[in-house]
């Protein structure tokens, strides 16, 4: 009795760099049939990605999942749970995460303000990346003077300390709203600093790959049969380009996340009612000593998002660029 | 060479401006209150604020108030006067500025110090049991936030709140100056040096330990190890010298960064430094201190820059042609 190659190989997990030696059923792997199959090698990255996904869920379905918890609302002030003195109580069955000094539970509020990190966190990623790879495509193709007045602008915006940038506007806007009350503190203006700040990385990346990738042949092969120029850049060039921008833009979500709770942190992003770690940790540091369960547990939820993101973007590096061999 | 300085140097020039500019224009439009309001405090007559809006210039036109502002900082690097305390910016922040630099060397060497080595050992132990957790350690420093780290630092080991109590280790806000009592100083900036340093740490080592690998595959690797020198002057003077460059680089920028005030950290340690001034000011809306700050490190940055990119001419001749 003889075993089949291919019946072999069904046996469990295949290795990646696996050569399946079966006559006749040979096809091609696209290149994103392979980078799938590194990726899911890579056990964690995929882990990272699946805490992800389920933090996605949780925040979608906040509200749902703090009723089966059985908790009570992120803003339900209940002053039963503090005692004479105004010390809240801590971790109990009822409360896992404890509960803070205005008598809200904090696991309620730690669940809710997944909301915020990664609507900031996604959403400016998403919107620094278009921008970023929509102005680099154009100074990369066109060079000339779209290319200098673009890169420019990038300097100077490279020149902003963005942290005390965004501190400034973050405060300018907190006293009466800001540009005639036209924009509000919170969710919004944090994106909108981040856009302004987090393009120019994609954009020098992108225009860099343009830079060299306009000149190789595939591109005047494509512009001898008369390709139009929009045709060449959609079509021809920006599909090169769909590997790096995806590394450095799921690099860009972490330090986005870190940015948010920074400036709520720092008392000009987020307000309350709203739930936000980086608000919750300021809000802990009054007394911390005491009340610790405040200060832990909405810091570890930040830790652990942040450093899940940064996982899947060295996986995804690491899956897009076997040849690095890290 | 000394065309490409200038070059480099006139338009640092162009750029700080540029900043100037967009910052005044920033917290000109921006804000949605009077500054006269803010500078007179609450309650005052109107005949006050009327006074004060003369004397701040903000009746004649932005570009009038523009040119002023200019100016002052050109010639006198005049910033202005905080709304809250009356007093100038420039001196509020040279009061300020011996803690943040305080603040900042200490962080730079401790990082240096654990980064670097790190990130050789891990490279030539690349996938080693040592390589993954010191990677992984690494990831761990990258994703905490460092005023979250300071807080939980404070909470274990201070020695007026911590668990653990550790007598030399002093809770926030026991800084001193260095000429004040210069173990104390020392003392006090422990735990902030260790916090702030962590995260930079772990990113010099993860790039240190990425551009050695890069290094290490290189052809002049494979024949200064034919010639038969020993692999340690292989790792450190053939290797180490040329993927340390990219380090460089960051380190300038984020120097530079650091001097324009470590606004969390020294918030957390409750350090009297240039990002703690600008913290406060936030709270009172003082904007000419956080206009202030901001320019400050803008100089800083761009200076950093300039002295990167005039290294990297002086190593590599083909830079001074792009």
């Amino acid at each position: 009795m003889s075993v089949g190659a291919s019946e072999l190989l069904v046996e469990g997990e295949p290795s990646v760099e696996a050569i399946e030696l079966v006559p006749g059923e040979v096809t091609a792997r696209s290149p994103w049939q392979l980078f799938w199959r590194r990726f899911r090698a890579d056990r964690v990255a995929m882990a990272s990605g699946i805490f992800i996904v389920l933090l996605i869920l949780v925040a979608i379905f906040a509200p749902l999942i703090v009723s089966i918890l059985g908790l009570p609302g992120p803003s339900v002030q209940n002053p039963n749970l503090t005692d004479a003195f105004g010390t809240p109580i801590g971790p109990t069955g009822a409360h896992p995460f404890g509960v803070d000094p205005l008598g809200e539970d904090v696991m309620s509020r730690v669940i809710y303000g997944a909301r915020v990190s990664l609507e900031v966190g996604i959403i400016g990623t998403a919107l620094s990346t278009f921008l970023g790879v929509s102005l680099g495509l154009i100074a990369g193709f066109y060079r000339g003077w779209a290319d200098t007045g673009l890169s420019r602008l990038a300097d100077v915006v490279l020149s902003f300390p963005i942290l005390l940038f965004g501190l400034g506007i973050g405060a300018a806007c907190a006293v009466n709203g800001c540009l005639g009350g036209a924009i509000q503190p919170g969710v919004q203006t944090i994106i909108a600093i981040i856009v302004i700040a987090g393009w120019t990385y994609i954009y020098r990346i992108t225009r860099g790959q343009v830079l060299s990738l306009r000149e190789k042949e595939f591109v005047e092969a494509a512009r001898s049969l008369g390709a139009s120029n929009r045709r060449i850049m959609f079509r021809e060039i920006l599909p090169n380009l769909v590997a790096p921008i995806i590394v450095y833009s799921s690099l860009l979500i972490p330090v986005n996340i870190l940015f948010e709770a920074a400036l709520s942190y720092l008392g000009v992003g987020v307000k309350p009612p709203t739930a936000s770690w980086g608000q919750m940790i300021a809000d802990a540091t009054s007394n911390f000593q005491t009340v610790w369960w405040y200060m832990l547990f909405p810091g570890v939820a930040l830790l652990l998002t942040v450093l899940a993101f940064n996982l899947v973007g060295d996986g995804l590096q690491d899956a897009l660029n076997p040849k690095a061999d890290r | 060479m000394i065309r490409y300085i200038v070059r480099r140097l006139l338009w640092g020039v162009v750029l700080l401006v540029a900043v100037i500019a967009i910052t005044f224009v920033l917290f000109y439009l921006v804000p949605n209150v009077n500054p006269a309001v803010l500078r007179a405090g609450r309650n005052s007559s109107p005949k006050i604020i009327s006074e004060i809006s003369a004397n701040l210039g903000l009746n004649k036109p932005v570009y009038t108030q523009f040119w002023v502002y200019l100016k002052r900082l050109v010639l006198h690097f005049d910033l202005g006067y905080s709304y809250y305390s009356g007093a100038s910016v420039k001196s509020l922040m040279a009061d300020r500025l011996p803690a943040t630099l305080s603040l900042t060397f200490g962080a730079v060497v401790i990082w240096l110090a654990v980064g670097i080595p790190v990130g050789i050992i891990s490279a030539i132990k690349r996938r080693s049991v040592l390589d993954r957790s010191a990677m992984g350690t690494a990831l761990v420093f990258v994703s905490a936030p460092v005023y979250w780290l300071g807080l939980l630092v404070l909470f274990l080991f201070a020695a007026d709140i911590g668990k653990f109590k550790i007598p030399f280790l002093h809770g926030a806000g026991s800084y001193v100056g260095l000429t004040t009592s210069p173990l104390h100083w020392f003392e006090s900036l422990l735990m902030p040096w260790f916090v702030l340093a962590a995260t930079s740490a772990a990113i010099y080592a993860r790039l240190l330990r990425g551009s050695l690998i890069d290094v290490m595959g290189e052809d002049y690797i494979r024949t200064a190890r034919a010639k038969g020198l020993p692999e340690h002057t292989v790792v450190m003077k053939h290797g180490v010298r040329s993927a340390i460059t990219p380090l460089v680089t960051v380190l300038g920028l984020d120097i530079a960064i650091l001097m324009g005030g470590a606004v969390l950290t020294e918030t957390v340690f409750d350090i009297p430094g240039i990002g703690r001034l600008n913290y406060d000011a936030i709270t009172h809306g003082d904007f000419p201190i956080i206009q202030g700050t901001i320019v400050l490190a803008a100089i800083f940055i761009i200076l950093a820059n300039i002295v990167v990119d005039i290294a990297y001419a002086y190593l590599d001749p083909r830079v001074r042609y792009t």
